[in-house]
């Protein structure tokens, strides 16, 4: 093992590990995966990814045990040209430690609970064969997450960046050829390719930002960067301001905020695994650790963070009105989660990285909770399908595709699945913001901190924790209570143990996971935590006020989802109360506010247009018809017939060719002449010729 | 004594006759006799000049001459009757079947 004990016996050289191992696991079940069993492949693979935890956990206590002191582990040199220098080294401090317990501690439960997802997942597609790809994409997720969250350069940073969208995008298409009902279609790699696409437009900005950097600091280092900061921003704030909005671009494409974020709905054609570890634990929040990272540089331009701000509270609002209008389970937490971050990217755009990171964390476990138990529950859904179908196979024959993962076939799952049941409460009470689950501090923690410095912000934020408060409601209720709407619903089956475990261990840190950093004195052990990185943080105390505005408004807001959902129970077929409510303005929840409607509209119909134009008139006539056919061959034509072939050749090297050949028949045939086959004469041309050489000779 | 220029003059005279005999002369053995009228045009030259500078080399040369000419006889004759076997002529004019 590469256990030396270089820093006074301390564990920062295990670094490159947790990349290892992840790579290990992957190469494993990529080489052997085929063979080996489901059992054997979800082990390795998880065993892979709780070994990465277990040097995280090394680290951190290398960390507290060095008093926080950051350490950059020297890896290997990755570019040298020149001057310019950009080795692979790994940034181990309080920040990245916390990214990499929260990717390899939540990554590891996940995959452990997709042994158990994924096979009946497999059974349910006909398609056992893809088990084992399942895990070499998710060990390679967590590679690369741990390659984002460990860089010490933007750069690196960056591969990890760019790794993690192939590994989202490899993962939102698994089930590529069919479509989230299991129809052949190429819905979910259309999933796939719009996340990808969209991502792309974020990295962008981020590649966009990077430059700038490089060309004003000199360097991508973020200890080189940093450090030249508040002089530069002092010196050309313009700058600044433009790398850190280049960066946002970035932020919003990778963490789906305004105007981006429209590719993580459709991402939820994923398996929910992947829903929960990739699109609402961890990925998505890179763009959060990015800010966060790069807290030197947003504190010392504040236009810019208010923006960053604005965009979070406005996508948080934004998002939880379409969270309210959907149908899907997992939609409702895909629009939850676009919510969430929006906190998360409002909290560290406020400059409240302490707040936005804790929300990170808290926010793992509770939606990590949350998709999983819904995962869960379409599981229970499908089983209890199959059920129905065999035992009450009298009428349903004719039924068409089954949609599980629709809250409108659900109903009354409280009795069925009482493990999920109970689960999912503490996923949506932690969610929700009600005390003392996680949720409830550190969101409380990101609204007070807006309360003071950005009202705007706090009102926004406000009004979406409300709105969260009620489409958890309405989803459980939905769910969980009432009758079941569904032949599926009354039959469905309460998961197994592989799947329940690591949701216990996932409610139990949803649960507790405040204690990390409660707002009391001698308390706010992550703020300490995250100040060796961070440098100083406005530690804010317990605001009886904010804290108990928002819990009434959390808990108005379930009892108002109540009065709407619960005293009369959805029926089958029956439209959801709140469009009699609300009328037109729920429809375009429902519809997402067309937003997707309006970018087909305004850029991708455009984007079609203008490649059609390209293909038919520039491509095709222009370049092909015209340029190729006309010009190029044309004039290639012209010139071999008209003057290579008739001048060149046969006017030149053939009359050459062809005049030697005449010249000597002529030649030959004026001499033959001369062998006459007299022997008289032969003699006679001896006598002369003799004589004239004689002649030649004697008068010389 | 015959002063020199007698015996080459003579000789020239010969080679001419001989000369002219195989330009013109069709007949096969004439153009043989002519031949051998030109040989011993200049074996007369041959030993006229050797006797005028007293050196033996001449004389032997011609010796080699009749020699060889005696040779060239031998074969001569026997070609001109295998060539009047064949074509029934001894007209070197009728032999054309080299020409071009």
């Amino acid at each position: 093992m590469m256990l030396s004990e270089t820093t006074s016996g301390l564990f920062f050289n295990l670094v490159p590990w947790i990349i290892f191992f992840p790579v290990i696991g992957l190469l494993v079940n990529l080489l052997f995966g085929a063979r080996m069993g489901e059992k054997a492949v979800g082990s390795v693979a998880s065993v892979a990814s709780g070994l990465a935890f277990v040097v995280s956990v090394l680290l951190g206590y290398s960390l507290w045990a060095s008093h926080g002191e950051a350490q950059v582990v020297p890896f290997a040199e990755w570019i040298k040209i020149g001057t310019l220098d950009i080795p692979w080294n790994f940034r181990v401090d309080t920040l990245s430690v916390t990214m990499m317990l929260v990717v390899s501690g939540v990554g590891t439960l996940i995959h452990v609970y997709a042994i158990g997802y994924m096979h009946e997942d497999v059974r349910f597609k006909k398609d056992k064969k893809r088990f084992p790809r399942f895990f070499v994409f998710m060990n390679l997720f967590i590679a690369m997450m741990m390659i984002l969250v460990s860089g010490d350069s933007y750069l690196m940073l960056f591969v990890g960046w760019e790794g993690v969208g192939l590994c989202s995008f490899l993962l939102i298409g698994f089930w590529y050829d069919m479509d989230t009902l299991g129809r052949p279609s190429w819905a979910n790699s259309n999933a796939a390719k719009k996340a990808f696409i969209t991502n792309r437009i974020g990295d962008l900005g981020f590649i966009l930002a990077a430059m700038t950097m490089f060309w004003y600091f000199g360097s991508l280092q973020f200890g080189e960067v940093f450090v030249q900061a508040e002089q530069i921003a002092a010196a050309q704030p313009v700058v600044v301001i433009a790398i850190t909005l280049f960066m946002l671009i970035g932020v919003a494409g990778k963490s789906a905020q305004i105007p981006l974020y429209v590719w993580l709905p459709d991402a939820m054609a994923g398996p929910t695994p992947v829903s929960a570890l990739i699109h609402a634990a961890t990925m998505v929040t890179a763009g959060v650790y990015l800010v966060a990272r790069s807290a030197p540089l947003y504190v010392t331009v504040h236009g810019a963070q208010y923006i960053v701000a604005m965009v979070g509270a406005v996508t948080a609002l934004f998002a939880a009105t379409i969270a309210v209008g959907q149908y899907d389970i997992k939609k409702v937490l895909a629009y939850s989660t676009i919510s969430q971050l929006g906190f998360m990217v409002a909290a560290v755009g406020m400059g409240a990285f302490v707040a936005g990171m804790f929300h990170l964390v808290t926010h793992a476990f509770f939606k990590a909770l949350l998709f999983l138990s819904a995962g869960s529950v379409i599981l229970g859904l499908e089983r209890g399908h199959h059920r129905a179908a065999h035992h009450g196979g009298h009428a349903d024959h004719h039924e068409e595709v089954f949609d599980p993962g629709d809250m409108r076939n659900m109903g009354g799952l409280r009795k069925q699945m009482p493990v999920t049941f109970w689960l999912y409460m503490v996923g949506t009470l932690a969610l929700a913001g009600i005390f003392p689950f996680a949720g409830f501090w550190s969101k409380d923690e990101i609204l007070l901190d807006a309360s003071k410095h950005y009202p705007a912000v706090y009102w926004l934020l406000t009004a979406a924790a409300f709105l969260t408060a009620f489409y958890m409601g309405r989803q459980v209720w939905m769910v969980f209570f009432g009758k079941p709407r569904h032949a599926a619903a009354a039959h469905a089956e309460e998961s197994g143990k592989l799947i329940t475990v690591p949701l216990m261990v996932l409610a139990g840190l949803s649960i507790l996971g405040g204690v990390l950093n409660l707002p009391f004195k001698g308390f706010h052990n992550f703020a300490h935590w995250l100040e060796y990185t961070l440098g100083h943080v406005e530690v804010l105390g317990f605001d009886l006020v904010v804290a108990g505005v928002s819990t009434l408004l959390a808990l108005a807001a379930i009892g108002l989802s109540w009065l709407l959902y619960m005293r009369n129970p959805l029926r089958a077929g029956q439209e959801d109360p709140l469009k009699k409510v609300l009328g037109p303005l729920f429809t375009a929840m429902e519809r997402k506010w067309f937003v997707d409607e309006g970018y087909w509209a305004v850029f991708v119909d455009r984007y079609v247009d203008i490649a059609r134009f390209l293909a038919d008139v520039i491509d095709w006539r222009f370049w092909h018809d015209w340029f190729h056919d006309k010009v190029i061959a044309g004039t290639y034509n012209f010139l071999s017939r008209k003057v290579l072939d008739l001048r060149v050749d046969q006017g030149g090297i053939d009359a050459i060719a062809n005049g030697l050949g005449e010249l000597t028949k002529q030649a030959s045939v004026s001499l033959r002449r001369l062998q006459n086959g007299f022997v008289r004469s032969y003699a006679l041309a001896v006598l002369f010729g003799v004589v004239a050489i004689l002649g030649y000779l004697l008068l010389k | 004594m015959i002063p020199l220029s007698y015996y080459l003059a003579l000789s020239a005279v010969l080679f001419s006759m001989g000369a002219l005999g195989v330009l013109i002369k069709r007949n096969a053995l004439i153009i043989f006799m002519s031949i051998e009228l030109m040989l011993n045009a200049a074996n007369l030259a041959f030993v006229a000049l050797s006797r005028h500078f007293n050196i033996l080399d001449g004389q032997i040369f011609v010796f080699f001459v009749i020699a060889v000419a005696a040779a060239e006889v031998a074969v001569g004759l026997a070609l001109i009757v295998a060539i009047f076997r064949s074509k029934q002529t001894i007209d070197v004019d009728q032999l054309n079947s080299l020409k071009g």
